[in-house]
């Protein structure tokens, strides 16, 4: 039989095989494209691992640098970083958090709702390094506070917020609403329920994200660099109003600015490895975290 | 105390602390401004935008911010060539075509990439990719490669392809917006990604069913259905992460050269705004012109980002509002 269908078989295998061609043209392509950042991730790690375990020893990271900085450890260096990534979290917490039960609570549409979702929006899009520039004109200056652990936490808090907002709004917004109305039922008023039911319900989500607001704080230069940053000092703070010596700021300035750019080679190497294994660690534990709860979640 | 009045009370300053975000936004802008008046007042709007020489500590002092402003162009669109292809690539890939598993991989993995320090990345950028640029790449590129063109003897290649390689492809220091924005893609690729991957996974299922139902194929699919309805979102996550690499303050710092003129080639150094921030204000002294100037260079940069994170509110508020209204 030489019907249309028929005599058009080859013509359309033909296309076929052209689409199929096409396809997996297109598909390759998307997949190389789609390893790329794994790809890249990859190769800096192992840059990094590689030469700063051929440093990393016990000394290196429980001693205060020596001999102007080109032997020793870094020990007020991770000191610094944890203290600054510490109390800038202890500032953002409340006032990120009783934000987001403001978003998802008490909000009525309107221009207030609008504005607060508006600024929010914004500050997650301003520069680091402007930040740091408010902090050096605010805390530094005009509070001042002088270059200090308190300047460079409240300037790494401010920049965190908004992160830290949206995290717990959608950790709060994750409640069911069943929770509320049984609560509500009960005769509990509103912030009871929001205290005693809605927050211990969102608390893992919130911490979750406050763990990976952590790991961002931890590796952030820019904002420190002129509130908080000391080239050197010796050892621990001793009150807030002193400067520290953070890891990143390490980094850049034994990479870049010091006089031994070449014999200090080594420590920016265990330097860049240390910082990478605290963001990493808590990343890390940030995904491990919001996975068990997708898992745990019952409702 | 009555219970309506502490709940009263508790609404009241939930909202007040609510209102903080705006504050601190207001403030900031408000600080940026009022620091950086001055210098245009004293100099000249024009003048210091685009002025072209910029010589902060020379007597008198230069504030042509000219080049630097040319230098965040320069990166940015280097770095948009090679980071908004991949970015959007990694999305597609993870939200189309990944399976489960390499899905479940992929994405803390892209996470991961986003908070990774960007100080360890300029690291990354001066100690590996610059040496290989200069002492490999450059007498492959313009010793060697037109050694062999001129061997040819072919018209055109054997002379004008060659010539071009020999003066333009040798590169005189690693450390240029080519290093940078090799450095800054990697930076903005997870931007890029999350956000983009998001608005593909939006897209409901149902227009891929269609699509599958009249016989198209994957790939069909994807270019003809599933991106052009989240092309509105895709664009959103173009223009944040176009923002995150004007913003992005450390690997320009480290990478970029630090020459403050106006880079005429890829392998030309640049001075990007942020790095001249971060730079020189150390340097600068309280109140000097200098400092003044620099805030103006923060201004402009809190300028570009404000404006591009207000384009971006309006495509997904313009985006949401569709999306409800032919929601399936």
């Amino acid at each position: 039989m030489h019907t249309i269908e028929n005599m058009n078989k080859p013509f359309e295998l033909a296309c076929k095989r052209k689409l199929n061609i096409k396809q997996g043209f297109f598909l390759s392509l998307i997949r190389t494209l789609g390893f790329s950042g794994a790809i890249t991730l990859f190769l800096i790690l192992s840059f990094v691992f590689y030469n700063g375990f051929q440093v990393l020893s016990w000394e290196f990271i429980t001693e205060p640098p020596i001999d102007a900085m080109t032997k020793g450890g870094i020990f007020p260096v991770i000191m610094g970083t944890i203290l600054l990534t510490i109390l800038c979290m202890v500032l953002v917490i409340p006032v990120g958090v009783i934000t987001a039960i403001f978003l998802a609570e008490y909000s009525k549409p309107g221009v207030m709702l609008k504005s607060v979702m508006m600024s929010i929006y914004t500050l997650a899009g301003v520069p680091s390094v402007v930040f740091g520039l408010f902090g050096l004109g605010v805390f530094v200056v005009m509070l001042n506070f002088g270059t200090s652990l308190l300047a460079g936490s409240m300037t790494l808090a401010i920049m965190i917020l908004p992160y830290i907002i949206s995290t717990s709004e959608e950790a709060l917004k994750a409640v069911p609403y069943s929770f509320k109305e049984a609560s509500l039922a009960c005769g509990a008023t509103k912030w009871q329920t929001i205290w005693k039911v809605v927050l211990p319900t969102a608390m893992p989500g919130i911490l979750t994200g406050a763990i990976l607001g952590t790991a961002k704080v931890s590796g952030e230069t820019a904002p420190i660099m002129f509130t908080a940053a000391a080239f050197f000092s010796p050892g621990v703070p001793r009150s807030v109003f002193e400067p520290v010596m953070a890891l990143p700021y390490h980094i850049y300035v034994l990479a870049t600015a010091g006089t031994h750019i070449e014999e200090t080679r080594p420590i920016q190497y265990g330097t860049a490895l240390v910082l990478i294994v605290i963001v990493l660690a808590m990343n890390l534990l940030g995904i491990i975290l919001r996975l068990k709860q997708r898992k745990k979640r019952a409702w | 105390m009555k219970w309506q009045t502490k709940e009263r009370l508790v609404e009241i300053s939930v909202s007040s602390i609510g209102l903080l975000s705006v504050i601190v936004l207001l403030l900031i802008g408000f600080f940026l401004f009022k620091e950086a008046f001055y210098i245009f007042y004293k100099e000249g709007v024009i003048r210091v935008i685009f002025g072209s020489q910029w010589y902060p500590t020379h007597e008198p002092p230069d504030f042509g911010m000219f080049p630097l402003i040319a230098g965040t162009i320069a990166v940015t669109l280097l770095t948009s060539i090679m980071a908004i292809p991949l970015g959007l690539g990694t999305a597609i890939y993870i939200a189309e075509v990944a399976n489960h598993k390499v899905k479940e991989f992929l994405k803390p993995l892209i996470e991961m990439l986003a908070s990774f320090p960007s100080v360890v990345l300029g690291f990354f950028g001066m100690v590996i990719i610059a040496p290989i640029l200069s002492n490999w790449l450059s007498p492959i590129l313009s010793e060697k490669l037109p050694e062999m063109l001129r061997n040819t003897n072919l018209p055109f290649i054997s002379t004008t392809l060659a010539d071009f390689c020999y003066d333009k492809l040798f590169i005189a220091s690693g450390l240029n917006i080519t290093t940078a924005s090799l450095m800054l893609t990697v930076r903005a690729i997870p931007v890029i990604a999350s956000i983009a991957e998001d608005a593909l996974t939006a897209v409901p299922r149902t227009y891929r069913e269609a699509s599958y139902s009249l016989g198209a194929d994957k790939w069909h699919t994807i270019w003809k259905v599933v991106i052009p309805a989240s092309v509105s979102g895709l664009s959103v996550a173009v223009i944040l992460g176009i923002g995150t690499i004007i913003g992005e303050t450390m690997i320009v710092l480290m990478v970029a050269g630090g020459a403050a003129v106006v880079p005429h080639w890829i392998f030309d150094a640049a001075r990007p705004m942020p790095a001249a921030i971060a730079a020189e204000m150390a340097e600068a002294p309280y109140k000097s012109l200098h400092y003044h100037a620099l805030f103006g260079v923060g201004a402009i940069l809190f300028l570009i980002t404000f404006v591009l994170s207000m384009i971006s509110d309006f495509i997904s508020r313009k985006y949401r509002s569709v999306r409800i209204g032919e929601k399936v």
